[in-house]
């Protein structure tokens, strides 16, 4: 007897019932694909966000309010707390600083309305702090700022969603029903994980503190230091200056934060590396599931073929024929199955997903495909294995 | 007298331990002649299949000694028992057991797989065993798509297709009609008539009647009085 032979009744045991082998496939395809698709929309999302934040430039600075402790009252972050930073005697290392208050907005133009979920008020030095360039028209000037005249500069995904069709530059759009001349377009910058950075429009603070906000405290103050290297005695600048404006004793608490691209990229990554773990773990239950169904479906086609494996047996086959058959079939389900779900995998992760671009994981495909397939050839194989060693007439009888 | 080609001494089978335990055979006489042509008989669940099965290698005695062509077969070892049940034993089955879902040709052709027979060899051999049972015009059909007579007369195909030395059935006519019954009977009687050794079991005293020796099966014993 050949191998030929044993494989030709493989084959023949798969195409026999074409129900049950497609089910064994799927069950594999499905967990091998979701696994490979989760793990990549993950991995997709940290990847954005740290090109995003490093896009930003590394000599920024970030001052946020924080509430020092709890009950106390945060003292606010202030314009004149901006002006103060941007002191060339008391902080030589700070090159500007940028005041930012930010809102979310709804815009209107023509009979279209969009939901702006970044609308801030600034400076013009913020523009080249954030490497924010103009693709049409002009950015706002610090006569616009001075005057508190109603402009804006809109980012490409708000220029596109308000204006599908014309240039945007010259055009009045409606801020929460405040009418605004759209100076500039931004040039895009793309998604930056959960949230889109062209969704974005900038006026002078002036105008979105007297039109939205109000004038309350800032949400930010973005501070670009001179260069790379002087980052941490700007740091350094920032917090003396600040301690004293907001009388925050030693040892104390500050009621601010400072955080430069490096921090602000460490932070983000631990959030996104939580996202995937998360994304990660839904996986390998999905495998698990997958896996299970795996099993139940070769056991059951394990044991609905005893009584073939009796006769088999009783015509004079060796144990060795039937467990290659049986061998055989699982490898060619597995594998055929496997490669189904690296295939939907793939062609799954070329989508985005809920804004994220998937990008996939070398090793996820491998570790989905191994545990699938090994899955599949124990339970296709060990049940038949045990029925092999059986007396023919045991097997014969199995009901 | 030539020397015999199946003997079974003392043939003991339980099934099962303690108080649940069957004895289905209590110390079993037989003597197989070569060429011989035996009927058993017997009541239900007397033993008869549990006897039939270990003669046909299929399942193995709790004590007693097998010898089958003067070897005894508790020497042999799980392979050397699958060599046997290939190539020297054809085993009729009464509820058939053929594959599902695989051609008559192909359930045929299977002991001869196993036999390592090559393909060409082996459909020739194959076809010639079906048209010797009357299906040569049905070898693509699948099992479901037979009759039980039809059935049969594969399982039968496929019993002689190795030229076995030994033709074992365990009731070949008991689910069929009297004219499938007949058919099943007429290519019994021409396999011993070309010298094959063929041991049925029966319940019907006219399929008995073909051979040409009857034994009783009574308790798991030859019943007395009738020469073994
Ligand atoms: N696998 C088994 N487990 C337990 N008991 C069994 C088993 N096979 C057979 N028996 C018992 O052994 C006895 C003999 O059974 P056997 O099948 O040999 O009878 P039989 O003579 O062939 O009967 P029938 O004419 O009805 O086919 C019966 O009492 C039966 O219940
Ligand atoms: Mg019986």
């Amino acid at each position: 007897m050949r191998c030929t032979e044993v494989l030709a009744f493989a084959v023949r045991g798969v195409t026999a019932n074409k129900l049950r082998s497609a089910l064994t496939t799927l069950g594999i395809m499905i967990g091998v694909a979701s696994v490979i698709l989760l793990i990549a929309v993950g991995n997709g999302a940290s990847q954005s966000v740290q090109q995003s934040i490093a896009g930003l430039g590394t000599n920024v600075l970030t001052i946020s309010p924080q509430r020092a402790q709890p009950g106390s009252s945060a003292k606010e972050l202030t314009t004149a707390d901006a002006r103060a930073l941007a002191d060339p005697v008391e902080a030589p290392a700070v090159r500007s600083a940028s005041p930012v208050a930010s809102t979310s907005a709804t815009a209107a133009h023509a009979d279209v309305s969009y939901s702006i979920s970044q609308f801030i008020g600034t400076d013009p030095a913020y523009f080249s702090t954030t490497n924010s360039a103009v693709a049409q028209g002009a950015l706002f000037t610090a006569d616009d700022l001075a005057q508190g005249r109603k402009v804006v500069v809109i980012g490409a995904t708000v220029a596109t969603q308000l204006f599908p069709s014309t240039s945007p530059v010259g055009e009045s759009i409606l801020v929460n029903n405040i009418p605004f001349t759209v100076v500039g377009v931004l040039a895009g910058k793309g998604s930056s994980g959960l949230q889109d950075a062209d969704d974005t429009a900038v006026a002078p603070l002036s105008t979105v503190q007297n039109a939205l906000t109000g004038y309350g405290s800032l949400s930010q103050i973005v501070v670009q230091a001179t260069s790379a290297d002087t980052i941490s005695t700007a740091q350094a600048q920032v917090t003396t200056i600040l301690d004293g404006r907001h009388k925050v004793g030693f040892g104390q608490t500050a009621d601010y934060r400072v955080l430069s691209q490096e921090q602000l990229l460490t932070a983000r990554t631990a959030t996104t590396d939580t996202f995937t773990v998360l994304l990660a773990s839904v996986a390998a239950i999905s495998l698990l599931v997958g896996g299970i169904g795996v099993t139940n479906i070769m056991l059951v086609t394990v044991t609905e073929r005893i009584r073939e494996i009796g006769i088999r047996k009783a015509v004079g086959a060796r144990r060795g024929a039937i467990l290659g058959q049986f061998l055989l079939e699982a490898t060619m389900l597995s594998l055929f199955g496997g490669l189904l779900g690296v295939a939907a995998g793939f062609l799954g992760a070329r989508f985005t997903i809920a804004g994220i671009t998937p990008v996939i994981v070398p090793s996820s495909v491998l570790l989905a495909f191994a545990v699938s397939a090994l899955i599949g050839l124990f339970f296709g194989s060990y049940p038949a294995s045990r029925a092999a060693r059986l007396r023919p007439i045991e097997a014969l009888r199995h009901e | 007298m030539n020397a015999p080609v199946i003997e079974v001494r003392d043939l003991r089978k339980t099934y099962g331990t303690g108080d649940t335990a069957v004895h289905a055979l209590r110390g079993l006489d037989l003597t197989v002649a070569r060429g011989d042509y035996l009927a058993i008989m017997g009541a239900s669940g007397s033993g008869k299949s549990t006897l039939l099965n270990i003669l046909g290698c299929l399942d193995i005695p709790s004590s007693g000694r097998y010898l089958l062509d003067g070897i005894d077969t508790a020497e042999f070892g799980e392979a050397q028992l699958g060599i046997l049940r290939n190539r020297k034993i054809g085993f009729v089955f009464q509820s058939f057991n053929l594959i599902p879902r695989t051609s008559a040709l192909a359930n045929v052709e299977l002991p001869l797989v196993y036999a390592g027979v090559r393909r060409a060899e082996r459909r020739e051999r194959a076809m010639a065993a079906l048209r010797l049972v009357g299906l040569d015009d049905r070898a693509h059909h699948r099992p479901n798509e037979l009759s039980g007579g039809q059935q049969q007369r594969v399982a039968i195909a496929r019993a002689l297709v190795t030229a076995p030395a030994i033709v074992l059935a365990d009731e070949p006519t008991g689910n069929l009609d009297t004219r499938s019954s007949q058919d099943v009977m007429g290519i019994l009687d021409r396999l011993n008539a070309s010298g094959r050794t063929v041991v049925l079991i029966t319940h019907e005293d006219d399929v008995a009647a073909h051979a040409d020796r009857v034994v009783r099966v009574v308790d798991g014993r030859v019943a007395q009085g009738v020469p073994a």
